[in-house]
């Protein structure tokens, strides 16, 4: 390489007019210079290669990574709340639904019982006037009954009585008649 | 305009109309008198402007990096940002485009050149140093080693050696016969050409535009006269300095990406057989 260079700066004559004589040509590549500028190099990339360099690489890379991790971070959250959203949406849905049902039902329900009910007081009603009817039907039979006997034996025992005594006597005709009264009124008071 | 540039135009009383021709700046504004000249080895270094320009230029880098990439949060604050910036930028702009995710392994390579090329280019605007260390062809030509003897050896090593050439002189896609021509091409201009146009691209824009704001500068300092022509002139090169300068900001940024990106170039090429 050097000497190539060389060859190629020692076909070039000296750059321009006066003063070039004394001068070294401006394209001269004195071996100190090429020493000093390959050493100024060496230092710096050594230098900023080993010390500089790496730590702002390692700080790059981690920043990348830190927003992409927090760009996933964020979408998977986003992503989470789509699904925690849709799950909300699905189980108000189907609350409403299930709400609608229980009113429809409760609705069919209340006339259900409502029905029912009076369906139930009406029979209810109709037994308890049924009973009472008879009850009363029964009783005035045996009402009529005890006292169609006992009009009869009143009646006997009248009749006997008024055959047994002097019909003359006014006064025992109305004694007799006071004591039946008296008499049936002790049997209507038992 | 620099000190330099003044004296070694022919000194402060040369004005238009004292009887002194235009000193025009050459080659002599790129060569700095040794401060120091030790030998090592049997090598004389001799330590001058550009020298230490060159290593203040590695200080300051190492300076930066080091205190902005200290202690990297997950959440950038001031200088880390910056470093940040320029950090993606060489990863994401050069390496990654170049060579996809491979490029990852060649950031801290390609970050080291840019950023060193970068302020070696910008020492040309920075007052009281204004030379862009890069004029000095050496420094091109020792990077420009670097990255190939960086790239040839990563090729046969990735492609094996006759692959490595073979992958080289006989592109896919072309007629048969045309390769009895572009073999040898490809193989002088991959293997002899690259790494000089790889270096001489970089020298000789940042030669040419410190020539260029040195002849403005001094054209502007030469033509200050008791004359209309004088006035005016110097006024106008003055502007044309300045507006250079402008322009040299863009040019310093602009060579040192294309640098690192023709570097980056390299190694994808060595790292894949072209296809």
């Amino acid at each position: 390489m050097i000497n190539v260079f060389a060859a190629v700066i020692s076909a070039v004559p000296g750059s321009e007019g006066a003063g070039a004589e004394e001068m070294p040509s401006v394209l001269a590549v004195p071996i100190d210079e090429l020493i000093i500028g390959i050493i100024a190099f060496l230092i710096v990339f050594g230098v900023l290669g080993k010390l500089a360099l790496p730590a702002i690489k390692k700080t790059l890379a981690e920043r990348t990574e830190l927003i992409e991790g927090g760009l996933a971070k964020a979408d998977e959250t986003q992503a989470e709340a789509q699904r925690i959203l849709e799950e909300y949406k699905a189980a108000l849905a189907s609350a409403r639904e299930e709400a609608a049902a229980i009113r429809t039902q409760a609705q069919a329900d209340r006339t259900a019982i409502v029905e029912e009910a009076r369906n139930e007081a009406r029979t209810a009603a109709a037994a308890v006037t049924a009973a009472a009817e008879a009850q009363i039907e029964a009783e005035r039979n045996q009402a009529t009954s005890a006292l169609t006997r006992q009009v009869g034996e009143l009646a006997v025992g009248l009749a006997g009585k008024v055959v047994g005594q002097s019909l003359e006597d006014d006064a025992r005709v109305r004694a007799t008649v006071d004591a039946f009264i008296s008499d049936l009124e002790q049997q209507a008071a038992r | 305009m620099s000190a330099d540039v003044v004296l070694a135009s022919g000194g402060l009383s040369c004005h238009l109309m004292s009887g002194c021709g235009f000193p025009a700046p050459g080659a002599e504004i790129f060569q700095f008198d040794a401060v120091w000249a030790p030998t090592i080895l049997g090598v004389t270094f001799s330590i001058s402007k550009t020298t230490i320009l060159l290593f203040l230029a590695v200080v300051i880098i190492l300076g930066f990096f080091l205190y902005a990439f200290r202690r990297p949060k997950l959440v950038p604050r001031g200088s880390q940002n910056v470093g940040e910036l320029g950090y993606l930028f060489i990863r994401d702009g050069i390496a990654r485009e170049a060579m996809g995710k491979d490029g990852d392994k060649f950031v801290p390579f390609l970050f080291s050149f840019f950023f060193l090329v970068w302020l070696l280019n910008f020492w040309s605007i920075v007052p009281f140093a204004q030379i862009p260390v890069t004029s000095i062809f050496a420094i091109p030509v020792a990077f420009a080693i670097i990255v190939y003897v960086t790239w040839v050896p990563l090729g046969i090593y990735k492609q094996g050696f006759i692959p490595f050439f073979k992958n080289m002189m006989f592109p896919p896609g072309v007629p048969k016969a045309m390769y009895i021509l572009l073999a040898p091409i490809e193989l002088i201009s991959n293997i002899l050409v690259r790494p000089f146009t790889h270096s001489v691209r970089l020298f000789a824009n940042m030669f040419a535009g410190h020539l260029l704001i040195a002849s403005f500068s001094v054209a502007a300092f030469y033509l200050i006269s008791a004359s209309v022509v004088g006035i005016l002139g110097s006024v106008a090169s003055f502007a044309v300095a300045v507006a250079l300068t402008g322009f040299e900001v863009l040019i310093q940024a602009l060579q040192a990406y294309i640098f690192t990106l023709l570097a980056a170039v390299y190694i994808s090429g060595a790292l894949h057989a072209e296809h």
